[in-house]
């Protein structure tokens, strides 16, 4: 194995472990604060319970994000040293604003509201529920804007050196790319919420008790599950989408299996896309689709990788392919699933309807698949570019470490990770069995 | 200017990031042999939970703004330190689990197995930091493009090629772990009561003796390894105040803890802290990494300087930014003060 796989495979293993707890913070959180609002408006202690509930969840998630997300920021240096020399005035600002404006505030908050609703008052406890949000939202806006800028660098200026430098703030900040991959992304994180929450209480009324609060978790989960799976089709991912096929017509051929350029060009439902001969195996098609959703008119030509040069192509092509397949099927999947289950809540059924409790259960995985697909998409679509069609990755990582020091790091994390799973499991597992009415956890912090 | 701004502003992040996570890593260490049974354990826990988290907050935007302001330091010190720095994420993992995790699970043994890895790990990281800080004063073996990597050891001896483990840096280590831990004792006698703080008003006399100790030979060790150190302080004897106040914070500490005056005395060791680690960039000023290999392929303020444009932006958000987080710690810190009481818990 290449020192250069070693290198993505380090990146690419660590963030994508790390990422299965940030989507939950940022998805909960947003829920915790509708459900620390409806507690503070109506008085509800009900209310305030599935809060205190979802905070002990939203604790140990937390904690695991945090553990897991340090070693990324010190991965740029460790195993992107040559990226992190040439693109450090650049990609060193947001991700050092995200722990200047996010984590100071993030990790305050938190503080309080795990460990001083005594000592706060009501309107306190819901101000420091709020601020929690904001700061674990205003994290993920950094990341994105990192993020963009290697999908689509702007504000930027050459030195002599070869180093980049920040030439607008403002522009950096702004750029179209992070602005839709935000909205997109952040609606993901909703959406994993939503379904965890859905599931929680799905779990519950199957079990038969702790059902005030079951509905309570169904009630937030299902509404919230609709509108976040509904945005992330219409119109987050749509907007990203038709952005992404003006600017990285590779990703996008890629991403589709188009391999020639057509007029009035397909979408391909189900296929396996066959490097050699340039085609897609058992094919499934929806005539002029694709050129429909990007341009508008199913007569549009949609740029195929026969435009592109071979050494510019995505390069795990099927990979992507399948990445990108995925998060579309789940997708789908999620806005059908959360529409029925919203109808049976409008109508009055949704509690008692158990084929539906036990399809809300057996979700709440897709989500985190899904999310992960679709950051293996927007990744291997800038392959083989670093910093899109400026840098190749290649010209990147670490050239100091070797490929087995790299190798020896891996397997590390990778032991490492997969103990800090089991352990992850085994605690959820405790706070769900002790559901809402205990109050043990965080009594032995104390403070 | 820019250059010099931004050296002391990268300093003063590392300097928060000491005196801040290094009260907790000093809890971590000391919880182990301080504490008597499970109240007094939880107390002393209670005492940095809130905080913790906050507390390492500085660690990442101190490396972010070393990322950004000097990206040829940031690319070749992360990639030269890989295997030691890889050891210290591991270390952070462990630790920030282990205290969450032993807050969720009642069973004796798993949670005195939990105590002894996050007790292992801060005192490991502390060995590491200081370590670390060594490593840097005493310079490493740059190749002509800016790169290095270093090996974990060689013969043990601060030369052209040194590894990342020798006298000198054991000693840095040293000279940390003993700093922190006397640092998180002196946490201790703020936020307890009773026995528990009897005890650790105790343990800081045998502590402070090592650390003192230690801070001379440390001192020496330096100059001997690296004599142009002394340089910026013959150039500019004003300076010589930084060593005093060193002195002055020990006196400080000695004095106050005698007393029985908790805050005096952890504020006189917050300022040990700053004038060890002042006096320590002031001695490498205007070097940020200093080559065994000639002083030529030093990484220095100006060869590892952001672009003029970045700078200028990133002056004007961080000079907000750290406010607004300044205030956030304070907050928190206000709200949680006084001495711990774990009867009255929070969430």
């Amino acid at each position: 194995m290449t020192a250069e796989l070693i290198h993505r495979l380090h990146f690419a293993f660590t963030i994508t472990f790390h990422y299965l707890f940030p989507q939950l913070t940022m998805g909960l959180a947003l829920l915790i604060v509708v459900l620390k609002s409806v507690a503070l408006k109506t008085g509800s202690p009900q209310w305030d319970k599935a809060a205190h509930f979802w905070g002990r969840i939203f604790a140990i998630n937390f904690v695991f994000g945090v553990v897991t997300g340090i070693p990324m920021e010190f991965e740029f240096g460790t195993n992107w040293a040559r990226f992190s020399r040439l693109s450090g005035g650049v990609i060193g600002q947001p991700l050092a604003m995200e722990g200047v404006f996010s984590f100071f505030l993030e990790s305050a908050f938190l503080g309080l509201f795990l460990y001083g609703e005594k000592r706060i008052s009501k309107l306190m406890h819901w101000f420091s529920a709020v601020m929690v949000f904001a700061g674990s939202w205003i994290s993920g806006f950094f990341i994105i804007v990192t993020d963009a800028w290697m999908q689509h660098p702007v504000a930027y200026d050459r030195l002599p050196n070869g180093q980049f430098e920040v030439v607008s703030f403002w522009q950096l900040l702004l750029n179209p790319w992070a602005l839709l991959q935000y909205a997109h992304n952040m609606t993901g994180a909703v959406v994993t919420g939503a379904f965890v929450m859905s599931a929680v209480g799905a779990f519950y009324l199957l079990e038969g008790h702790r059902t005030n609060q079951a509905r309570i978790f169904l009630k937030v989960g299902v509404i919230a599950g609709v509108i976040a799976s509904i945005a992330i089709i219409f119109p987050t991912g749509d907007l990203h989408g038709k952005y992404m096929a003006r600017n990285q017509p590779a990703a996008i051929a890629g991403m589709e299996g188009l391999f020639k350029s057509e007029a009035g060009a397909g979408m391909v439902l189900i296929g396996q896309p066959n490097e050699e001969t340039g085609e897609i195996d058992n094919p499934i098609v929806v005539n002029d689709a694709l050129s429909f959703l990007i341009y508008g008119t199913t007569k549009a030509e949609v740029k195929g990788l026969d435009q592109i040069p071979r050494d510019q192509w995505p390069t795990a092509l099927p990979l992507l392919y399948y990445a990108y397949h995925i998060m579309a099927g789940l997708g789908t999947w999620f806005v059908l699933l959360m529409a029925v289950a919203v109808f049976l809540l409008w109508r009055g059924k949704l509690y008692k309807a158990r084929w539906a409790l036990w399809a809300l259960l057996l979700s709440f995985p897709l989500p985190y698949i899904a999310n992960t697909a679709g950051w293996m998409t927007a990744e291997l679509g800038r392959q083989p570019w670093l910093i899109y069609g400026l840098m190749r990755t290649s010209e990147g990582y670490s050239n100091t470490v070797s490929a087995s020091n790299g190798l020896f790091t891996l397997l590390g994390f990778m032991g490492l990770y997969t103990l800090l799973g089991l352990l992850f499991t085994v605690l959820i597992y405790r706070e769900i069995s002790n559901g809402p009415e205990s109050t043990a956890a965080h009594e032995i912090h104390a403070a | 200017m820019m250059g010099f701004i931004w050296f002391w502003l990268v300093a003063v992040m590392i300097v928060g990031y000491v005196v801040l996570d290094g009260f907790d890593l000093g809890v971590g260490v000391l919880h182990l042999f301080l504490v008597r049974n499970e109240a007094e354990r939880r107390t002393t826990l209670a005492s940095i939970g809130p905080v913790w988290d906050g507390n390492e907050v500085w660690l990442l935007a101190g490396g972010g703004t070393l990322y950004f302001a000097f990206p040829l330091l940031y690319a070749s010190a992360f990639s030269g330190f890989y295997l030691p720095l890889m050891i210290v994420l591991w270390l952070l993992v462990l630790r920030g689990i282990s205290l969450e995790l032993r807050n969720h699970i009642d069973v004796g043994v798993w949670r005195a197995l939990l105590d002894g890895v996050f007790g292992l790990a801060s005192a490991l990281l502390a060995v590491f930091f200081g370590a670390a800080l060594a490593n840097v004063l005493r310079g490493v073996p740059l190749q002509a493009d800016g790169y290095f990597f270093l090996p974990l050891w060689t013969n043990w001896q601060p030369g052209v090629h040194p590894g990342i483990l020798d006298w000198y840096t054991v000693i840095g280590g040293l000279v940390a772990l003993s700093a922190l831990t006397l640092h998180g004792a002196l946490w201790l006698t703020i936020k307890t009561s009773g026995d528990l703080e009897q005890r650790a008003r105790r343990i800081v006399t045998p502590l402070w003796l090592l650390l003192a100790a230690l801070t001379v030979v440390s001192l020496v060790a330096t100059i001997a390894v690296r004599p142009a150190s002394l340089n910026n302080y013959f150039n500019f004897p004003l300076t010589f105040a930084i060593p005093a106040g060193v002195i002055a914070s020990l006196a400080g500490i000695w004095l106050f803890n005698r007393k029985a005056q908790p805050v005096k005395a952890f504020l006189s060791s917050c300022c040990y802290l700053f004038f060890m680690l002042a006096g320590a960039c002031w001695g490498l000023y205007p070097t940020l990494l200093p080559a065994t290999t000639g002083a030529d392929r030093d990484i220095t303020m100006s060869n590892a300087i952001s672009g003029p444009h970045t700078l200028a932006v990133g002056l004007a958000w961080w000079g907000f930014g750290m406010a607004l987080a300044v205030c956030y710690v304070v907050f928190v810190y206000s709200k949680f003060r006084g001495k711990v009481d774990i009867s009255s818990a929070g969430h």
